[in-house]
């Protein structure tokens, strides 16, 4: 049996510009408290999968998928990734 | 015998109260965990109402309701959409409403595979957890609120960190009003529309939206909690033995009127 190759993709998901970041804005604080010039924070997500697929381009695709079924409501997340061979 | 599923997943915390509700309006009530039900160690048909309570499923991981939403609609899409087209009542309260909107069954315009709304963390950037005022703005459609009247104001608690209706494009919003789908809007004690004001808008919602249902009006999803608003002693000013009903009462009350009524 041949194996399929393997690829891991890096997908990064943050809210959209506009949406208010709860959490970042709490790490602002913090470090506003701590004496850092901090003007801004953004917290996102960032995922490592590891994934089969029969070539680099079967894997970006699923890998969009996934992030459109899964990682981000594309109403208020966007995305991005990168994929390379394992 | 009117049967209602109460649906739990690891994270909720409303099923008791919501069930305690749905009792009181004389349906039986089972709270079942959802690997029953797609296991199907049970079956969804023997039920004629769903309800997806309140609390903070999986954890909320990805985002509120992610989770849950993906894993039914891996496993069980194809009953929901059933269970939804043959007009039996689907109920979701806050978490509950997250997921129904992840899952496309709100304000299921099209069962695409990317929601078309999104409930986004508050504006505010807190965990808000008070007493709203809301005006029901129903013609008729929803088959929850039968009982209510159009225009009149209602009190529940909401508490959520992400309830901030926002929807992918305008045209979503205006359909949503032409399709006399908006059901409730935060409103001010006088009545009038919060007009987006904190704290009577309590997360920024887009056009003071705090429920919406579907296009045949059986799905229902709303950020407040109707099941912690059913007897008079929960409203915040009554600390007597007061044995009356509040607010909430009337949506579980209908959504049981309607299954005598339509279902049976």
């Amino acid at each position: 049996m041949i194996s399929m190759p393997r690829f891991v993709a890096l997908v990064e998901v943050w809210l959209k510009e506009g949406l208010v970041d709860a959490e970042g804005k709490s790490v602002k604080e913090a470090l506003n408290d701590m004496g850092y010039s901090v003007i801004n924070v953004r917290v996102g997500k960032v995922y490592r999968i590891e994934i089969e697929a029969e070539s680099k381009e079967r894997a970006e695709y699923l890998i969009d998928e996934i992030c459109r079924r899964l990682l981000a409501n594309p109403v208020k997340d966007r995305y991005k990734f990168s994929v390379h061979e394992a | 015998m009117i049967r209602v599923l109460v649906l739990r997943a690891p994270g909720t915390n409303c099923d008791k109260e919501t069930a305690r509700a749905l009792r009181e309006a004389g349906a039986e009530v089972d709270i079942i965990h959802t690997n029953k039900i797609i296991n199907r160690d049970v079956d969804l048909f023997k039920y004629h109402g769903l309800v997806f309570p309140g609390g903070f499923s999986y954890g909320d991981r990805v985002r509120a309701g992610a989770i849950w939403a993906a894993k039914l609609k891996a496993k069980m899409w194809k009953e929901l959409v059933d269970f939804a087209e043959e007009e039996r009542p689907i109920l979701g309260i806050c978490n509950g409403f997250q997921v129904l909107v992840e899952l496309g069954l709100l304000p299921g315009l099209s069962y695409d595979v990317t929601p078309s709304v999104a409930l986004a963390p508050n504006i505010s950037a807190h965990f808000e957890a008070r007493w709203v005022y809301l005006r029901h703005e129903s013609s008729g459609k929803c088959v929850f609120t039968r009982g209510i009247r159009k225009g009149e104001i209602l009190r529940m608690p909401v508490a959520h960190s992400e309830g901030r209706f926002v929807v992918y494009k305008e045209d979503i919003l205006r359909r949503l009003i032409e399709n006399d789908q908006v059901v409730f809007r935060y409103a001010k004690p006088n009545g009038n529309i919060a007009n987006g004001e904190y704290p009577y808008n309590p997360n920024g919602s887009m056009y003071d939206i705090a429920g919406i249902c579907n296009e045949k009006g059986n799905v229902l999803g709303l950020m407040p909690h109707p099941e912690r608003a059913v007897y008079e002693w929960q409203l915040p000013e009554k600390r007597s033995n007061n044995i009356g009903y509040a607010d909430g009462w009337y949506i579980f009350k209908s959504m049981v009127e309607y299954i005598e009524e339509e279902i049976l």
